[in-house]
């Protein structure tokens, strides 16, 4: 018997490295699983496409492949970016006036650049979750193409793909 | 099952050092190896290993959204100011021979008597929160006993971690990193913050801060949008209760992989096997019961709806089981 402590590799996966599991049904239709993988969804993606990988009433995750520069956009409640793969630079913005109606759902997108001041900005890599405040602006660049999963809640850009990314 | 049930007793210890626990038509007894439980219709034995679990996981999480089967006999039904507290109600075999039994209780009465439950049979030595290789054990007389393990408290951020004033990232000298996840990287985000924005330019390393957490199966809340809620949690061996929904709920995989045996909520029929690897998306519809197993210890997203009436909605059939159709 070896007194070495084990060494564990902790799985993490990318665009360039996932593997999907799935469902066995015994008794059930996989539909209701609703099943399917961010890194997919992303890698058959547009930039900076906000597509609904899960949905709970009126909220939604969505999957976004980061590449570029995307536009701005105002928020009217709270968001959260988590960086899946990749890095994202977040710039956020406060506007001098009211881009969104604070009681609409999901964020908007900008015409151009907002004015106003900027607030600060956050480099975030995988893992890392970054808070997009209510009433302000953002935007994201990324110089290689990341994922980012949006906790938010389902807005006029979303965009459900259900029978192009489920298991059925 | 009978109206809102008051009764409660608690014995002086028996011949093993444990106290007897009665609620309502319940009782609870244990010795240095097995929980005894009889109702008016029944009796049902279980290893205290696993009902220790079992019960930790129940008082941790308020008895959390709907079912908590602590196995196909014994649990608890979540109403939100009130729970049930059942034996076979939801198994097939116990329906038939009309062997079930189920009383209410209000909040207040059944948490107070699992809490004094928990701390009188948890030895010293013993997490119920821990993975199984990294706590003493359960079993045998009455030995000390582990109030601060079995007190920790879930993490609920108001809005996210990290914020000013909301709950705050794990260190060295809170939260050492878990042996399974001694490869994750520590790295935080590069913030830069203008004069006046320190409470709205925030963000952390979440996986980080999973990695360092010192329990299992306890999805505690890191960001708030409205009503939802992200709650993830770190996974080894077995969760230790079947979860039956009263809502839907939605699982993304962080990290490693888990198998999830999924059965019908109300007989616990076998529905399906799903198994999730890093980056996967799955929704446990609202009519079913879970159950995971995590070989090596893996980072799970769950997210909830914490909607007050998706409950009746569901239950009612104004909101469908399943979360989306195509």
């Amino acid at each position: 018997m070896s007194d070495t402590a084990p060494q564990y590799t902790t799985v993490f996966a990318s665009l360039e490295n996932f593997e999907k599991g799935g469902v066995d049904v015994i008794n059930d239709d996989p539909k209701n699983y609703v099943f399917s993988n961010v890194f997919e969804v992303a890698s058959h993606a547009k930039p900076y496409e906000k597509i609904a990988v899960a949905k709970n009433m009126q909220y939604v995750l969505e999957a976004i492949r980061a590449e570029g520069t995307s536009e701005w956009r105002a928020t009217p409640h709270d968001e959260f970016a988590l960086v899946l793969d990749g890095e994202v630079t977040i710039e956020l913005f406060d506007p001098d006036e009211t881009l969104v109606d604070p009681e609409a759902s999901g964020s908007v997108a900008v015409d151009g650049d907002p004015a106003g001041k900027p607030m600060g900005q956050v480099v975030a890599g995988q893992g890392h979750m970054t808070m997009l405040p209510a009433g302000r602006c953002y935007r994201f660049t990324s110089d290689r193409p990341s994922v980012i999963l949006l906790q938010t809640i389902d807005g006029p850009d979303t965009q459900h793909r259900w029978a192009d990314i489920c298991l059925s | 099952m009978t109206d809102t049930a008051t009764l409660t007793s608690v014995s002086e210890p028996n011949e093993h050092g444990y106290r007897s626990f009665q609620l309502g038509g319940f009782t609870f007894d244990r010795d240095e190896h097995f929980v005894h439980i009889e109702w008016p219709t029944g009796r049902h034995v279980t290893p205290v290993e696993d009902f220790l679990k079992a019960l930790m996981r129940d008082i941790a999480w308020n008895f959390f959204y709907g079912t908590v089967n602590f196995d196909s006999v014994i649990g608890t039904v979540n109403h939100y100011g009130n729970v049930d507290l059942f034996a076979g109600r939801f198994n097939d075999a116990y329906r038939k021979a009309e062997l079930d039994h189920m009383e209410n209780f209000d909040h207040d009465v059944i948490m107070g008597a699992f809490k004094d439950m928990l701390s009188d049979w948890t030895n010293d030595g013993f997490d119920p929160f821990a993975a199984p290789q990294e706590t003493g054990s359960p079993y045998g007389v009455k030995h000390g006993d582990n109030e601060a393990a079995i007190t920790r408290t879930r993490v609920t951020a108001q809005r996210m971690v990290g914020l000013p004033g909301d709950e705050k990232i794990r260190t060295d000298e809170t939260h050492p990193i878990n042996r399974m996840f001694a490869d994750v990287d520590q790295s935080e985000p590069t913030i830069e913050v203008e004069p006046g924005y320190e409470n709205d330019v925030a963000s952390f390393n979440l996986f980080a801060y999973l990695s360092r957490s010192d329990v299992t199966w306890n999805p505690s809340i890191v960001s708030v949008c409205k009503e939802s809620l992200y709650c993830p949690t770190t996974e080894e061996f077995i969760l230790p209760i079947i979860h039956g929904n009263d809502r839907v709920e939605w699982f993304l995989q962080l990290s490693d992989e888990i198998t999830w045996r999924v059965e019908d909520r109300e007989t616990g029929a076998p529905r399906a096997t799903v198994v999730m690897k890093a980056g996967d998306v799955a929704a446990m519809p609202a009519d079913i019961r879970h159950q995971g197993y995590s070989s090596k210890r893996s980072m799970l997203l769950v997210w909830e709806n914490g909607s007050a009436e998706l409950p009746d909605l569901i239950a009612t059939g104004q909101a469908p089981t399943v979360p989306v159709t195509w």
